[in-house]
């Protein structure tokens, strides 16, 4: 029956269902990753975050909660300038992470 | 020490309730969704208990779905709000009981405003007496109608023909209980049990022999939302936060659900038949799916009263196989006669829900 209106698809995210897999690789190259305190900052100063999408903060995001294929989209902008590694109160090589994450998706095609 | 610390806290959390002489204001909705709850509260109040209270076929809509619709400013609303006071004031009560959770969080609402800026409430009784020449006075106490029957639950428990348990194993029903959001969650300390612990309804249940199911999304909205529903083109929201509560609650297999809200059974109810013809699920035992109650059809169960003469027949899930749990005896015949005694309309049946 049409009632002119349906139910949205539910965007919670049950974490017991979700598979670490990518993440805990991710902390194993890249142990620094676990600092992220999701400041935004990597996010606020990234040149190509406007026009393409792309957000250190929410691949981080994305990859804690199993949002592996959003995760993946948005690496695809950038331009690993380096400014997210200048501005990270962590001190966290952000570039060098992204580098990893490609490296990481890049084992998965093979 | 550490008992009576405890005890303290929670203290910070109750509310005293004036124990007589009430003036009442219904609802907008519930004669329409809910015909007989508003009736047996009044019944229950004035017969059972004897208290005093009154009502007077002057009083008007309080203007909250209105103002929450984002169709009248709040002026107009405090006006039509004053107007109300000045009905109290002349008929000479000073507690004021609401039988809508959405004018007691208007009501509430509109007092605090008031008390942070004297200067609107001065502008609101001048609007009131150009209007219609009428002055008011601010009600010493604001209750929910809930407030009174949980104050007064142990009474009613001690009346009670039926409690909710299953009349073959003895076993409690499993109850969710589901609040108004402007209820407490606007004005915490004016809700039995703040924003954290609401126990108004949780606090019925026991009393009358249920179990209360705590489950992940039990302080979500019922999904009305007003401008959710109101305006067609969000009501997919509506139907999904509704969704999204059933789908919470469902591993817990509850018996039945009890609102204090006009809205919340009203859609808890009826977007359960919508969600069946939308993905062919229901919630309930068998293709039923679960019903949903007010407080005083539940009150007006556990004293005996005729599940027909509750008006639970306008109900869209069956509350026949619950009935037949408790052991609750009803006449399927008498369901679609009206007080006449003449057969009123009968229902279409859905396609996937089954009813009765």
């Amino acid at each position: 029956m049409d009632f002119g209106f349906s139910i949205s698809p539910s965007s919670t995210i049950n974490l017991d269902k979700v598979d670490f897999t990518l993440y805990d690789r991710l902390c194993e190259i890249e142990p620094d990753a676990k600092k992220c305190m999701a400041c935004g900052s990597c996010s606020a100063t990234c040149t190509a975050g406007p026009w393409t999408g792309m957000s250190v903060r929410k691949v981080i995001l994305g990859i804690q909660r199993g949002k592996e294929s959003e995760a993946e989209k948005m690496l695809k902008g950038c331009m690993l300038c380096g400014k997210c590694t200048m501005v990270c109160p962590r001190g966290i090589n952000t570039r060098h992470l992204i580098l990893s994450l490609c490296r990481i998706y890049g084992e998965g095609e093979r | 020490m550490i008992y009576q610390g405890k005890q303290k806290i929670w203290s910070d959390y109750q509310k005293d309730i004036p124990d007589d002489h009430w003036f009442y204001v219904r609802s907008c909705i519930r004669q329409s969704f809910f015909p007989a709850s508003e009736k047996y509260f009044l019944k229950i109040c004035r017969d059972l208990l004897g208290k005093d209270v009154y009502e007077t076929e002057h009083h008007t809509t309080c203007g909250g779905i209105a103002y929450h619709s984002d169709t009248i400013p709040q002026e107009t609303a405090m006006t039509i709000v004053a107007r109300q006071f000045a009905l109290m004031k002349e008929a000479g009560y000073k507690n004021l009981v609401t039988s809508c959770i959405t004018s007691f969080g208007n009501y509430t609402e509109i007092i605090e405003t008031w008390r942070e800026f004297p200067e609107l409430e001065a502008k609101i009784r001048e609007n009131l007496w150009k209007a219609c020449r009428r002055e008011f006075d601010i009600p010493e106490y604001v209750a929910h109608a809930s407030d009174l029957i949980f104050k007064f639950k142990d009474e009613i428990g001690s009346l009670a023909k039926y409690h909710l348990v299953d009349g073959v194993t003895g076993e409690p029903l499993r109850v969710v209980e589901h609040i108004g959001c402007h209820y407490s969650k606007m004005f915490p300390h004016k809700g039995f049990g703040g924003a954290e612990y609401p126990c108004v309804l949780s606090g019925m249940v026991e009393s009358w022999g249920g179990h209360v199911i705590d489950y992940p999304e039990r302080r979500h909205c019922c999904g009305f939302g007003f401008r959710q529903y109101l305006v067609k083109a969000n009501r997919g929201y509506s139907v999904s936060n509704t969704h999204k509560k059933f789908e919470s609650m469902e591993p817990y297999h509850p018996d039945m659900i009890i609102t204090n809200c006009p809205g919340c059974p009203y859609f808890l109810d009826r977007w359960q038949y919508v969600i069946s013809e939308m993905e062919g699920k229901t919630y309930g035992q068998n293709g039923y799916g679960i019903p949903v109650f007010t407080y005083e059809e539940v009150a007006g169960l556990v004293l005996g009263f005729d599940p027909w003469d509750l008006g639970l027949q306008i109900h869209q899930v069956a509350v026949e196989p619950l009935l037949e749990k408790i052991g609750i005896p009803y006449d399927p015949k008498k369901k679609y006669l009206g007080l006449d005694g003449k057969e009123i309309m009968k229902p279409g049946l859905p396609t996937v829900l089954k009813c009765c």
